[in-house]
């Protein structure tokens, strides 16, 4: 037996074993989908009407324009990892109100029910075809997905564990950047989920950021822009400033497709701009021929 | 009323004397100006202190570079693009000590604002100011950053250039230098467009700067849709040195003389010079690994949240 092959027999095993822990514990994919209220919508951009229950079959992509519609961090999951291999880590977070801004409890509670998350970021383990990674999601429903000190804290944890595991990280990114309500602890999360970056990136360990609609501010300005592998969804918006701030800025209006997922690759701050239906395909590719069998 | 009235007010009062040829009087009117000045300026608010980070003869970063560096050789830069002179960088010694120096330069006139583009940055500002920080590393000279900008750049330009990048760059790249990094805020630290020049082992403040997540007008139109309400805003976001330093954010607070910091430069460049080095020598005792953790581990812990211990549902103890 040559050495690849003995890798390879241990790492089966260890896949086996991890998969015997994992199936015991909470898992999302028994849960469905959860159904937007009506059947028939209208899709925001072509304006047909489209069957929702066929949407969510054709990953919540339009079948008529391939508009790609905002998705949960939950249908995330349950779309990009293999069935039953999910295991959520670091629940538990509570967030606070470190500016006594008034009425923000009472909001967050309000998206904690609408949501069923605890905050806009939730992370654990899960294998994309067999491939074993952290991954990471970001929610745009829960107040717009932006980052306090728990979707901060949480982004860094979700990077020491997959040091603490060896293990590549995925993060889906959606947000409207750092959560101005908690001031500047928001701003200190940009840097600290940079340094979390660093040492994972030090160690050796891939990080693919696929960023997703809409990607902007703070979360473009730290761990978003730092993968060692950058993929985005078509038609995405992604950038640092919002086009509205621009346009006030330079007082004109903008050109049809600024900022948005195209422009980025053209420009180069992208790898490549992945169509939803491909995307965990060349996922779990890009983890394959990362592998490491040490 | 706020600081810029009752500024206009003193100089108004003061004007008045040299009118006057009565010595008598003119003595006693002095007094009173004192007092009143003293009065005035004592007791200020966080709106006032934002007036005062953004007032028109603050002094800016290359005049305390003039006054705190032994010689400063300025470097331009990013080799990619091109030369923004928003950020200026280059190196120097400080009491003998060889140090990089990166800085956020405004203008004091709207000539030099537009030259300067009013110290925001674009991606090549960040670039140019990464090059020179990746030499101090190469060469183990410190690096010392004055942070004076109301964000960074949102233009088109800026945008195509990848200006969300280049800040996580810079973000990245800083905590992991592993020689001393000292940043200080000399007046507006704006934003993710400061933060990208302020990663660093201490972080000091003068003490009539601000430095926050959005500027005050933009917190007020984001939260309460109605721009006018700024100086609420101030109150509320906690973005004075004062607070900051309550909050573990920033390290040092360095005095200014009453007033502000354009009342006395000289006093106000003696101060932030001895805080530097104060600084320095302590950092210098430190192994590069031990600056490099040091740095990570103080932004590993800036939050403000709660945890309960999950352990029925499996997530990760520690
Ligand atoms: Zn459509």
């Amino acid at each position: 037996m040559n050495l690849s092959n003995l890798a390879n027999a241990l790492n089966q095993r260890k896949k086996q074993k991890q998969k015997f822990k994992v199936t015991r514990k909470r898992n999302y994919t028994d849960k469905s989908i959860d159904v937007p209220k009506g059947l028939y919508e209208q899709c925001p951009c072509c304006k047909e009407t489209v069957n929702m229950k066929q949407t969510l079959e054709n990953k919540f992509v339009c079948k008529h324009c391939g508009e790609h519609f905002k998705v949960r961090a939950i249908d995330r999951i349950n779309l990009t990892v293999d069935p039953g291999t999910f295991v959520e880590k670091g629940l538990g977070y509570i967030t606070l109100n470190p500016l006594f801004n008034e009425g923000y409890e009472e909001k967050i509670n309000a998206y904690k029910e609408k949501t069923n998350i605890d905050e806009a970021y939730i992370y654990g383990y899960g294998e994309l075809n067999g491939n074993p990674c952290v991954i990471g999601v970001m929610d745009s429903y829960f107040l717009m997905g932006s980052m306090g000190s728990v979707v901060g804290e949480k982004v860094t944890r979700s990077f020491e564990y997959a040091i603490y595991k060896k293990l590549p990280i995925i993060i889906f990114t959606a947000s409207g950047g750092a959560r101005m309500q908690e001031g500047i602890f928001s701003l200190m999360q940009m840097a600290k989920t940079s340094a979390a970056v660093l040492r994972h990136s030090d160690l050796g360990l891939l990080y693919i950021s696929v960023l997703t609609h809409p990607t902007t501010g703070g979360v473009t300005a730290s761990f978003a822009s730092l993968g060692d592998i950058i993929f985005a969804e078509p038609n995405a918006l992604i950038g640092f400033a919002g086009p509205r701030v621009i346009e006030q800025t330079i007082n004109q209006t903008l050109p049809e497709g600024f900022q948005r997922a195209e422009f980025l690759e053209e420009k180069g701050f992208v790898d490549r701009v992945i169509p939803r239906s491909e995307l965990k395909l060349t996922l779990s590719r890009v983890l394959r021929i990362h592998r490491r069998y040490n | 009323m706020d600081i810029l009235q009752k500024e206009r007010k003193l100089k108004e009062l003061q004007s008045k004397i040299e009118e006057l040829d009565n010595v008598e009087l003119i003595k006693k009117i002095k007094e009173e100006i004192e007092s009143y000045k003293n009065e005035a300026m004592s007791n200020l608010t966080a709106w006032d202190r934002v007036l005062l980070a953004r007032h028109q003869s603050r002094p800016t970063a290359l005049e305390y570079i003039k006054y705190m560096f032994d010689e400063f050789i300025e470097l331009h830069g990013d080799r990619l693009y091109r030369d923004d002179k928003s950020i200026v960088g280059g190196i120097g010694t400080i009491n003998g000590i060889n140090v990089t120096i990166i800085a956020q330069q405004k203008g004091k006139t709207l000539e030099e604002n537009l030259e300067r583009n009013f110290a925001m940055p674009h991606p090549e500002g960040y670039r140019k100011a990464l090059r020179l920080m990746k030499q101090a590393e190469k060469f183990r000279r410190p690096i010392i950053t004055l942070i004076d900008t109301p964000g960074a750049y949102p233009g088109l330009e800026a945008e195509e250039r990848g200006q969300g990048e280049a800040i996580a760059r810079n973000l990245m790249e800083m905590a992991g230098f592993t020689v001393p990094v000292i940043a200080i805020v000399i007046g507006e630290g704006g934003s993710g467009g400061a933060l990208a020049l302020g990663v660093a082992n201490k972080v000091l403040m003068l003490e009539n700067s601000i430095y926050s997540i959005l500027s005050p007008e933009g917190y007020a139109t984001i939260l309460w849709k109605d721009a006018t309400l700024a100086s609420k805003a101030a109150g509320v976001m906690k973005l004075t040195s004062f607070d900051l330093e309550e909050y573990g954010i920033i390290d040092r607070i360095i005095k200014e003389p009453l007033g502000g910091a354009h009342y006395n430069r000289e006093e106000t460049f003696k101060n932030t010079k001895r805080a530097i080095l104060e600084e320095l020598t302590e950092l210098v005792k430190l192994q590069p690994f031990e600056l490099r953790e040091a740095r990570i581990d103080k932004y590993r812990n800036y939050g403000f949240f709660q945890r309960f211990n999950y352990d029925n549902l499996g997530g990760v103890k520690r």
